[in-house]
């Protein structure tokens, strides 16, 4: 298990790293999350333990989610003050960014399957 | 009595551990009433637990600052758990290749409509700059939303509350616009959620689908990419 937990820091550590080499815009866990990737691909198969403890931490995903949510305490009074438009605009876009992402994805898949791209 | 209960509490509430077991609590008590209510998207467990907490912290005086030293815990591990994403991605990888064409050209139009529709939005109902800075990266993941924000010159706090509302939002009414559209292709309907919603929608796809939460951790990263990529390009365009 520390074994896995090693490896999960250590690819974000990678990636923190890679990040103040380079100066790209780009948050560390993420391409934290393309090294271990990779890493999978060149291994060919996901460590048993890797999967337990990874597969554990994705299932409580949302949990992590919380102490940033809770953040909204600090920003009530801005919030109060615009609330009209920060609502419409947050759910007036995940509407319109869930629904228009998925028909181009379809309609994208169709559209290959139709032209024998693999 | 009242004096022993009162000093107990500050003694507590200096330490930790009160609020990261809060934390926790808030959680799991979100988790089970989901559950129960028949993992109903629209409640949702993140939500519960946010208005729980903010209450029980609103209520003690204490500050967020306070609260952090103990939720840092759990708020530390969203780094390892973002890699962790690239477990789903592998499991899927043959389907992922098979439509990778899709999947790109999907990622940069999700991208610049979700910045752009909020953009729009809000722009519409007059909000201030700051309001207006902060909520464009609302649709990337915390850590690269709050830097993407930070160097347009935004509320990073702000727009860190703003993702966490807009995934909660994705992940509540996301499955409900998918059904009045009739989307059964679990690929796309994840990736949509993935786009919109990030680590919130993707936490969401994953209890429904292991197809639904591979596409939606892999639109979550690539949304991320490309967003932090375009949205500081387009923003020297327009303004």
């Amino acid at each position: 298990m520390i074994g896995a937990i090693t490896l999960l820091l250590g690819c974000q550590l990678l990636g923190e790293l890679f990040i103040a080499a380079t100066g790209l815009p780009l948050p560390g866990p993420v391409v934290g999350m393309v090294i271990l990737f990779t890493g999978l691909l060149i291994r060919g198969g996901i460590p048993e333990t890797v999967a337990k403890v990874s597969d554990t931490l994705l299932r409580n995903l949302s949990l992590l989610f919380i102490p940033a949510g809770v953040g909204v305490m600090l920003h009530l009074s801005l919030i109060e003050r615009e609330w009209v438009g920060v609502t419409v605009a947050l759910i007036g876009s995940s509407a319109i960014t869930v629904a228009l992402t998925a028909l181009v994805m379809v309609g994208l898949k169709k559209l290959s399957r139709a032209g024998g791209e693999e | 009595m009242d004096g022993n209960f009162t000093d107990i509490w500050v003694y507590l509430s200096a330490s930790p551990l009160l609020h990261l077991f809060l934390t926790l609590l808030a959680y799991l008590g979100g988790q089970k009433l989901y559950e129960r209510l028949g993992m109903h998207p629209l409640v949702n467990p993140v939500l519960l637990a946010v208005i729980v907490l903010v209450g029980i912290l609103t209520v003690t005086r204490t500050p967020y600052l306070v609260y952090f030293e103990g939720a840092q815990f759990v708020h530390f591990l969203l780094g390892p758990a973002t890699v962790a994403l690239a477990l789903p991605l592998y499991r899927q990888v043959a389907r992922v290749r098979k439509s990778l064409v899709s999947i790109l050209f999907s990622v940069i139009f999700g991208s610049v409509l979700a910045t752009g529709s909020a953009l729009a939005i809000a722009w519409a109902f007059d909000v201030s700059e700051a309001t207006l800075i902060s909520i464009a990266p609302k649709s990337v993941t915390t850590p690269v939303a709050m830097g993407i924000s930070e160097k347009l010159g935004g509320l990073p706090s702000l727009t860190a509350v703003f993702v966490i509302l807009t995934g909660i939002i994705g992940a509540m009414i996301g499955p409900l616009v998918l059904n009045i559209l009739r989307i059964k292709d679990w690929s796309a309907r994840g990736f949509a959620i993935g786009v919109a919603a990030h680590g919130i929608g993707t936490a969401r796809a994953m209890q429904v689908s292991e197809v639904a939460g591979a596409f939606s951790g892999l639109a979550m990263g690539l949304n991320a990419l490309a967003t932090a990529i375009l949205l500081p390009l387009l923003w020297q365009f327009f303004f």
